[in-house]
């Protein structure tokens, strides 16, 4: 065992106890001694673990079976990566799809709600990943979205198909304006501003009564509905179908969710998402290359802000009732994990973040607690370790991974 | 001639900025005591030699030895505490903490209160206008008197090499007399001086060894006399 | 009340508020000053302090020590809960910041959030949802100016605001490791040249700056009596505020933002209506960052670094 390691594993240890045993050894008045140690003893075990595996893969044994090992983990992987994607997505969609036919009702809204989480790290993605613009207020943009649904619907009974694009250009207008004052800012200037700008529009909504009726929300908007003609008792007429059972629910949120990759994947690839690569880059380079930098930061806000809000009046029509607190901080910032998590600009990471994050606390229900805990953690640990997420756009790794210093078979320390 | 044993020497070093390879296998060798003087064109890569032996820049290859001992892989404040200072490119005053406490800085590592007093009284007497500016903030001053206060806070640490990257740049050509006078005189108590000049005629002037450099290669290296009678010099850096 | 009573009342509630927000806005300058990183965890920092606080003032109490070495108690309580919070700052800084010295800021600031959310929801975990209730050991007895009133326990808290930024100015302009800090944060490369262990300043600065956030929050916590995983949020934006508009980087100008901030919330809470007051400090930063990003005492904010 190294000695160094072993030294770092005590101090670590002795370190954690310091801040743990305190905050959680003391919920009340008296020291909870079982609960504190438990949880510091569960962390040094943690630790520990990491100490041995690190000794055993520096050992000998381990080199050795791992040489032997590695034509065969070659041959395994080179066969998994000539596997056409093609029907990786095929297969995806087919799941996805089929999912309501073996799932109960709850679990269909957990899809649902993941599918949604999932199309609104995809609009982040646009602003934080193709634009590298890092947005904390992204959640505003679908508070806009519910909202506008919910005021068209309820004040001008405007159906939910019309009110969707408005809500797209309203949302986009939205979009320039928190963009506009950011265009010259920093990248933690232009997080602070964001987030003040998210939070500035989840107050107002929550103080304005006259307009948003405040804290009690909004109730009692209309479902989706599906007009198609067919057969009555009056003969051939229209029928209205409306969207109020889960299972079409998901399917409506499913149809969004495969518009919006479509979407995306379509950007990426355009000279509008070449050109915010650009900016994202070096925007002063860009910007003497004839790049229109400010008309294509704003459009990225604008966008980011439409996808956002097709999900909230989506959101909103399914639950008929809409409320300032389902737009806090903290989701923004749950949206912003599953981007950085999934891997900033990847399309398959975030999908399967998204997945991930929201769907994993629901089946474990035990782990719900320690969602954010884990969330924190994660993004954290992700930038230190593994920036370019779980599933890294294959740009991003480039990027990223080009500053590295010289490998050290460069150096011959003659020393 | 006594062979004066070499207090830095470089060997074969190269120094890459991301795919750039800005040294391409330097090599030189500064005796100790000497004034040793680098000249070369914008972008040759002087000031990256110094950086790179101060370890702000990573050596790639080669090594890089002060007093015989390797420091190539040292961190900047390693190199510091072995006794080399620099008053570095564009002089890297700090600019809201006063004269003063500029060259309080550059003794940062010494514990001898009463020899770092000494010292500060004989950069004074060096340069006797930083003394009338002791309690102005560093950033208000002119160029002349930074480049002044450059070369004093490199001082204070008491350096047995001291680097100095263009100390004549954008000064006043008196001022810049007045300043290779006063390397003269720090050299005369025994620092050595490894110099990196624009001004080629005035390096090459006071120095005893000079060394011309292209394109991140030494090309030339030889007594600084005989170097300003060279017909590719003078054509090249002597402007003649 | 008279006028003159008014203004007076008002000027101590701006005193008062201002300190605090002067002491939690100086631990963003400090850090910001030094790595160029807001840290978005410092009001966990800041929270942290106040449960600290809590808990050993708790403790005090069980054992009776409270009414019998008063003055002891604060020390203790102040002292652990600075302590407590200089650890963990300095535990962040090594986990979560130091390896990104060298990465992208959108790294850094990801990485800054991601321990802002794990802090947060740490302390929830282990200290509850609800409110946590500050024994009332300062007390509601004070004395009046004219018609106004101020208590013992702001004057208390004042003064100790004020010593710990006097203590911090004379830390930070006369001591070898202060000014190591002071020339690490004007030109890094140039203060390794001269022989400064940077990685020690830059420790000292995350020891130094949550441990006055953590002041903060105990005061908090003591004079308003209940403390919450979510305090910090509406603290941090308000100091950042602070250390913005007074220049962030700038020890005299955290102070000077703090109270300017202290002084507008309090005249806003005595004439306009209260619920809309988060939206105007979230409007005035925003404002402040848009029109005049360097503050009022700051220095030029380069534009190099995105």
């Amino acid at each position: 065992m190294a000695k160094a390691d072993f030294k770092k594993f005590i101090i670590y240890s002795l370190f954690l106890g310091i801040l743990i045993l305190p905050m959680v050894g003391f919920p009340g008045r008296s020291f909870e001694t079982a609960r504190a140690f438990t949880i510091w003893g569960g962390i040094v075990g943690i630790l520990a673990f990491w100490l041995v595996s690190k000794t055993v893969r520096r050992s000998d044994m381990y080199q050795r079976t791992a040489a032997h090992l590695a034509p065969f983990r070659n041959t395994v992987s080179r066969k998994f990566s000539k596997f056409p994607t093609k029907y990786y997505i095929l297969a995806l969609i087919i799941a996805v799809a089929a999912y309501p036919l073996l799932a109960d009702n709850y679990m269909i809204d957990v899809g649902i709600t993941c599918l949604i989480y999932i199309v609104l790290g995809l609009g982040l993605n646009i602003v934080v990943g193709l634009a590298g613009l890092l947005d904390l207020g992204y959640i505003a943009f679908y508070a806009v979205g519910a909202y506008s649904y919910s005021l068209l619907n309820l004040h001008f009974g405007i159906s939910f198909w019309l009110a969707l694009p408005i809500g797209m250009v309203i949302g986009g207008i939205f979009g320039c304006i928190i963009g506009y004052p950011t265009l010259k800012m920093r990248g933690d200037y232009l997080a602070i501003v964001t987030m003040g700008f998210g939070e500035i529009i989840r107050l107002v909504l929550n103080n304005w009564d006259k307009l948003t009726k405040g804290p009690n929300g909004l109730l009692g908007m209309a479902k989706p509905a599906v007009v198609y003609p067919a057969f009555t008792e009056s003969g051939l007429g229209w029928v209205v179908y409306s969207l109020k059972s889960l299972h079409a629910l998901y399917y409506l949120m499913f149809i969004i969710a495969v518009l919006t990759v479509i979407g995306v994947r379509r950007l990426d690839n355009s000279r509008i998402g070449r050109a915010w690569v650009a900016i994202r880059e070096d925007e002063v380079a860009a910007e003497l290359s004839g790049v229109p930098t400010t008309w294509l930061k704003l459009l990225a806000y604008a966008m980011g802000a439409a996808f956002a809000s097709v999900v909230g009046a989506f959101f909103a029509a399914k639950l008929s009732y809409t409320n300032p607190n389902f737009f806090i901080f903290m989701e923004s910032c749950i949206v912003l994990c599953i981007v950085v998590l999934g891997g900033v600009g990847s399309i398959p990471g975030i999908i399967l973040a998204g997945i991930i994050l929201i769907a994993v606390p629901e089946i474990f229900r035990e782990l719900q607690n320690y969602r954010m805990l884990a969330f924190g953690l994660a993004m954290a640990a992700m930038m230190v370790l593994r920036p370019e997420g779980l599933i890294p756009a294959s740009r991003r790794k480039r990027e990223l991974h080009e500053t590295d210093q010289f490998a050290p078979e460069d150096l011959k320390d003659g020393g | 001639m006594a062979v004066k044993a070499p207090i830095l020497e470089l060997e074969d070093v190269h120094t890459y900025y991301g795919k750039i390879h800005a040294l391409k296998g330097v090599s030189c060798t500064i005796p100790s005591g000497d004034i040793a003087c680098l000249i070369g064109a914008n972008g040759a890569g002087k000031t990256t030699t110094l950086l790179t032996i101060f370890g702000v820049q990573r050596a790639h290859r080669g090594k890089i030895k002060f007093k015989g001992r390797p420091i190539h892989h040292l961190r900047p404040e390693q190199v510091a505490a072995q006794g080399i200072s620099q008053a570095p490119e564009g002089r890297q005053i700090f600019p809201r903490m006063t004269t003063l406490e500029n060259l309080e800085m550059g003794a940062y590592l010494r514990s001898d209160k009463a020899a770092v007093e000494n010292d500060m009284e004989w950069v004074f007497g060096l340069f006797p206008v930083l003394k009338d500016r002791t309690q102005q903030l560093g950033g208000t001053l002119s160029g002349g008197e930074q480049q002044m206060l450059a070369i004093g806070r490199a001082l204070m640490s008491r350096p047995e090499l001291l680097l100095l990257d263009e100390p004549s740049l954008g000064l006043a050509p008196k001022l810049v007399e007045r300043i290779f006078e006063t390397i003269l005189e720090i050299n005369k108590k025994g620092v050595t001086i490894f110099l990196v000049e624009q001004n080629a005629h005035m390096a090459l002037t006071i120095s005893n060894t000079g060394y011309v450099m292209e394109t991140g290669k030494i090309v030339l290296t030889d007594h600084a006399a005989s170097l300003l009678k060279n017909e590719k010099v003078k054509k090249a850096y002597l402007g003649e | 009340m008279d006028n003159a009573s008014f203004f007076i009342q008002q000027l101590i509630n701006a005193i008062f508020l201002g300190s605090i927000f002067s002491l939690i806005a100086l631990g963003y300058t400090m850090v910001y000053g030094i790595i160029e990183l807001i840290n978005f965890a410092h009001g966990e920092l800041f929270t942290a302090g106040a449960f600290i606080g809590i808990i050993v003032l708790a403790a005090l109490q069980n054992i009776g020590f409270v009414e019998t070495h008063f003055v002891l108690t604060l020390i203790l309580v102040f002292g652990m809960a600075m302590a407590y919070v200089a650890v963990l700052g300095v535990a962040i800084e090594q986990v979560a910041y130091k390896p990104l010295r060298k990465a992208s800021r959108l790294a850094a600031i990801l990485s800054a959030l991601g321990m802002s959310i794990f802090l947060s929801n740490g302390m929830m975990l282990s200290q509850g949802v609800s409110d946590r209730a500050y024994p009332a050991i300062l007390g509601m007895d004070g004395f009046s100016i004219l018609d106004a009133r101020i208590t013992y326990g702001q004057i208390f808290i004042i003064v100790l605001s004020l010593v710990l930024m006097v203590a911090l100015n004379m830390f930070v302009n006369w001591s070898r490791l202060g000014k190591a800090m002071r020339a690490t944060a004007q030109n890094q490369t140039m203060a390794r040249m001269l022989g400064i262990d940077i990685d020690r300043t830059i420790r000292a600065t995350f020891m130094i700056g949550p441990a006055l956030g953590a002041a903060a929050g105990v005061m908090v916590g003591m004079y308003y009596g209940s403390v919450r995983f979510d305090m910090g949020f509406i603290y941090m934006i308000k100091a950042f505020a602070a250390a913005i508009l007074g220049g962030i980087g700038s020890i005299p100008g955290a102070v000077l933002g703090g109270m300017i901030i202290g002084g507008v919330e309090v005249l806003w809470s005595a004439f306009l209506p209260s619920e809309w007051k988060d939206v105007t400090t979230f409007v005035v930063l925003i404002l402040v960052l848009y029109f005049r990003p360097s503050g009022i005492l700051g220095e030029h904010v380069s534009e190099s670094r995105v």
